[in-house]
Formats: C-alpha cells, sequence, structure tokens
C-alpha cells in the first residue's frame, strides 16, 4: 500500500466522526401549506424549497444530488384491460393495486438512474417505477407488470404521475428548489413533499414536509353537504331545478 | 372560462357545457324530446364521470321538463290519472335501475353497458320514427291523407285484467301495462340519465293507444317526477349528483329551447319528425362506431373498485 492511501484511509475514523457530529441536512420549506380548491382552480404549482447544511458550512467539492418526491393519498385502483368482444371492446382482465398514491410527483438534479442504484431508489421509492403498488395476489408477474405498466401509463397521461429530472435547481451548491405541477385534477387529502440528500448512490439526509389539498368555499359547501346531507343536497337540486324550469315558463308564458 | 366541478372534481370550460346544454334545450325545444339521450354521451365524451354524467343530466331534465308540463297542464293536456301510474311504475324502475347501476360499477362495465342500451334504443326508435316520418311525407306527397291505425292499442293490452278508465286519455285499460312501461323507462332513466321521452311518447301511442292530444304532457308530466326521484336515488345511494353541472345545463338548456320552438314553427312537422329520426340514428351510429373503434388508452383505471 502507498503512503498517501495510508493516510487517507488513517483520516477516515476523524472524518466518519466529523461526519457523524455535524451531519449534513436539509432545511426545507413548502410554497403554501394549504392548496385550496376553489370554483376557478385549474391546477397549481407547488414550490418545494431550502437549503442543504453542510458540516461547518464547507461546501465540499463533489455536490449532492437531490430528489424531491411529492406524494398525495394512497387509494385501492382496480385496473381493467380493455378486449374486444364479438367486435366490442370491453373491459376484460382485472387487476387490482391496492395502494396507489393519488398524486406522485419526482424532480431531481438529474436522471434518477445516474443518482443512485435501483435498491436505493426502491428503498426511498424514488422514481414513478419505484412504487409499490401493492399488486393483489394471484396474478403472473408478467401479467401483473404488464398492467402496471398500463396504470402508470395511463395516469401519467393525466398529468398525476410525473418525472421531472433536471426539476430541481441547485443555487450558489446551497439552495435548492422544485416546482412541482399540480394538475386540475389532483384528488384531495394529505400530501408530503420529501426530500432527500443523495451522494455516492446513498440517502445522507432526508426531510418531509406536509401540506394539504383541500376544497374550499363553495366547493367544499356543495362537497360537504352532497356527502354528509346527500338527502337534503338531492332536494335541493331537484328544487333547484324545478325552480328553474318554473322560472323559464313565467318568462315565456307569452309564447302559450 | 374554466369551472372546476365539485363532484366530478374536474376542471370543465363553463362555455362549452352551457352551449351543450343550449343544443340539447334547441333541440328539446324542436322536437319536444328531453334530450337526454343527447346530453348522457356527451358529458361522458367530454370526461364527466359517467357517473356523474347520468345523474347530473337527470336532474337537468326534471328542470327542462318543468316548463313544458306546465304549458300542456294550462290547456288541460295531463292525465293526471295515468301519469300517476306510469309515475308509480317509474318509480319501482328507478330504484331497479339504480341497483343495476351499482352492479355495473362494480363489475367495471358500466360505460361499455350504457353505449350498448343507448345503441340499441335509439337505432330501435330512430328506425321507427324515420319510417313514420317517410310514411308521412310520401302521404301528403301523394295527397293522401295518412292511413289511419286499424287498431287502438296491441292485443296483449287490451287481455291484461283489472281495467280501468283513463277518460283524458281515452283509455278502458288494465294498469298493469302503463305500470310495466313506466318502470321499463324508470330504469333507463336511472341507468343512461335519460327522461325517456323517446321511448314513452312512441310506447304511450303505440302500446297503449292513448288519445294524441294527452301523449306529450302526460310524458313530460311522469319525466317531472322519474328524474326527480332518480335524482335523489343518485344523491343519496353514489352521491354523484353534480348541482353545478346540472345547473349549467339548465341555463343553456331554457335559453335554446327559447330558439327551439321559434324554429320548429318555422319547419314542417313531416320535415320536423324526419329530421329526429336522422339525429337519433346519427348519434346511435357514432356511439356504436365508438364502441368498435380501438381505444387510444388499452387499460381503463377503477379508483376504490
Amino acid at each position: 500500500m502507498r503512503p498517501g492511501t495510508l493516510r487517507l484511509l488513517a483520516l477516515l475514523p476523524l472524518w466518519m466522526f466529523l461526519a457523524g457530529a455535524a451531519p449534513i441536512g436539509l432545511i426545507t420549506q413548502l410554497s403554501q401549506a394549504r392548496i385550496d380548491i376553489n370554483t376557478t382552480f385549474r391546477g397549481a404549482e407547488l414550490l418545494v424549497f431550502g437549503a442543504i447544511q453542510y458540516p461547518r458550512g464547507a461546501t465540499p467539492d463533489q455536490l449532492p444530488d437531490i430528489a424531491v418526491v411529492v406524494r398525495g393519498p394512497s387509494a385501492p385502483v382496480t385496473v381493467r384491460q380493455k378486449a374486444r368482444i364479438a367486435g366490442i371492446w370491453v373491459n376484460a382482465q382485472a387487476q387490482r393495486f391496492e395502494s396507489v398514491p393519488g398524486f406522485y410527483a419526482v424532480a431531481a438534479t438529474r436522471p434518477i438512474a445516474e443518482i443512485a442504484d435501483e435498491r436505493t431508489t426502491a428503498i426511498y421509492e424514488i422514481g414513478i417505477r419505484n412504487l409499490q403498488l401493492s399488486p393483489a395476489s394471484g396474478g403472473d408477474d408478467s401479467i401483473v407488470r404488464r398492467f402496471e405498466a398500463g396504470l402508470i401509463a395511463a395516469r401519467q397521461k393525466a398529468g398525476l404521475f410525473a418525472e421531472r429530472p433536471g426539476g430541481v435547481q441547485l443555487t450558489r451548491d446551497v439552495l435548492y428548489a422544485a416546482r412541482i405541477a399540480l394538475p386540475a385534477a389532483v384528488p384531495v387529502g394529505d400530501y408530503a413533499a420529501e426530500i432527500h440528500l443523495i451522494r455516492d448512490g446513498r440517502v445522507l439526509a432526508s426531510t418531509s414536509a406536509p401540506f394539504v389539498i383541500d376544497k374550499s368555499g363553495f366547493e367544499r359547501w356543495v362537497y360537504v353537504n352532497a356527502q354528509e346531507h346527500s338527502l337534503a343536497y338531492g332536494l335541493a337540486a331537484v328544487s333547484a331545478a324545478l325552480l328553474a324550469g318554473a322560472l323559464a315558463a313565467a318568462v315565456t308564458r307569452r309564447r302559450w | 372560462m374554466d369551472l372546476y366541478l365539485p363532484i366530478a372534481e374536474m376542471s370543465v370550460n363553463a362555455l362549452v357545457i352551457i352551449l351543450l346544454g343550449g343544443a340539447v334545450g334547441f333541440l328539446s325545444g324542436m322536437f319536444g324530446v328531453g334530450g337526454g339521450f343527447l346530453t348522457t354521451p356527451f358529458l361522458i365524451f367530454y370526461g364527466i364521470p359517467p357517473a356523474v354524467a347520468v345523474a347530473s343530466s337527470a336532474t337537468q331534465i326534471t328542470g327542462s321538463s318543468v316548463s313544458g308540463a306546465l304549458a300542456y297542464w294550462e290547456r288541460g293536456q295531463v292525465d293526471v290519472k295515468m301519469g300517476g301510474v306510469l309515475v308509480a311504475g317509474g318509480l319501482v324502475g328507478a330504484g331497479m335501475g339504480q341497483a343495476l347501476f351499482r352492479l355495473l360499477q362494480d363489475l367495471g362495465q358500466v360505460d361499455v353497458v350504457i353505449s350498448l342500451i343507448y345503441v340499441l334504443f335509439l337505432a330501435v326508435i330512430g328506425a321507427l320514427m324515420l319510417r313514420d316520418a317517410l310514411a308521412g311525407l310520401a302521404a301528403r306527397r301523394s295527397g293522401r291523407s295518412p292511413a289511419t291505425r286499424a287498431r287502438r292499442h296491441l292485443p296483449w293490452v287490451a287481455a291484461l285484467p283489472w281495467r280501468m278508465r283513463f277518460p283524458r286519455s281515452g283509455l278502458y285499460i288494465s294498469p298493469l301495462a302503463p305500470l310495466l312501461l313506466g318502470a321499463l323507462v324508470g330504469m333507463l332513466t336511472a341507468i343512461m340519465g335519460i327522461g325517456g321521452g323517446f321511448i314513452m311518447v312512441p310506447a304511450m301511442v303505440y302500446v297503449l293507444g292513448m288519445r294524441a292530444q294527452a301523449v306529450v304532457g302526460t310524458s313530460l308530466f311522469q319525466i317531472i317526477f322519474v328524474t326527480a326521484a332518480t335524482t335523489l336515488l343518485h344523491a343519496t345511494a353514489s352521491k354523484t349528483v353534480d348541482i353545478v353541472l346540472a345547473l349549467m345545463l339548465l341555463v343553456g338548456g331554457v335559453v335554446g329551447a327559447q330558439f327551439g320552438v321559434r324554429a320548429a314553427q318555422a319547419m314542417p312537422p313531416d320535415r320536423l319528425r324526419l329530421a329526429l329520426a336522422l339525429l337519433v340514428l346519427g348519434v346511435a351510429a357514432r356511439l356504436a362506431f365508438g364502441l368498435t373503434l380501438t381505444p387510444a388508452e388499452p387499460f381503463a383505471l377503477f379508483e376504490g373498485a
């Protein structure tokens, strides 16, 4: 062994000690803690930003990577493949997935495959292909994979699953920011933004910030009433319709 | 102008929805049909979840039927007794339809079945109307009055027991026939989000043999109650009535109906019936074509199912 290498090895415990004493950290902040869906809601943009806290404030030569994952409430989803039966396309074979996030977006400083190996990204569920959708048992593995691909494609088309390599900007090696687009079709519920700091393929620090997407004002009022006072809501809908019809009849009375 | 629908949970272009309501209102003013058979497929095509489209369309029809029914009521052209029997059947049918709708939802086949039923009914009704309209046009051209029907109503209707008198309709028949008819149409209301006027009116004339003057008014009378009940059923059971969507459709529909009535007065009735027949057949053909078309998305997602 060359002396240089030996010296480096000797330094290793010291480095580990220092790193352990003052580990690399993440500070994070969201542009909004609550996103309201109101009458004019056409989607929103969430800004996830913050700073990297290096030990003793020294920026290293090799910059770490940042991955920002935003995920919405999970729900079971049944995927059905369309098949032609007697010339007509019907929903045929089905596969159920127990936990599919209603929204999932990942932004990173580089393509995910370049940041970390499959094992690490799978553990932290970084990247759409690494989502653990919990397929219901019983299916053939290749069939499950086919349905999973179909599910992901459909969600991606709706803008509900998104992956943006290069979506995280680093400023002065310390500040990071990512803009996550939330389409108009986002489900309501509890969301979380997870920020992972990755270097040499290892996740060195993670932090998360919760936020809520909920209907507000009139939309919320209508929704809550439809759910909790459904009979009154139904009666109100019928009355409103009857009133509108009667009003129209009154206006046009001269005709009849 | 984009508007977020609280129940459909999506953003729609309010102008498109109001224009759709207007176009359907125009047709309903022109032909005296509710137009649900156009509203529901279009809403589904636009991306509104089928369950919401069906339920909200039913709510809209309640409103649009009221003005017409009131007009007929003032002229004494509503047979309340017959209407009551039809409503009774309709309520039972709507309940069954709602249960069937849920079953289809669980099976994940609701969109396919709705389309299939539409194709079937629209094709049959459209063909019947086309035959009638063409016969009428031919008769007028040759100067003859259209042939009068030899038989009042179908023989099996006359054979049913417990006959009752329906003076306004000029009928002495068993209430079982209108009860069954009401149930069938009520079921379709719950499944397809239609008023069913385009099935009810011909059936009242050809199956029951009702007096022509009372047919449209009584049909509208029945539609109000059955669509209102359907709205309540969907609101309480599946919670899929979008009041914002329904009211937008109504606003367009009320205005459109005015223009429709005006347009109809400038058109000879046989031409009008021919146009309606072609429209119905056109919708059926479009839906049938859509069913055989290779879908752009080979997979469909069903949340929570």
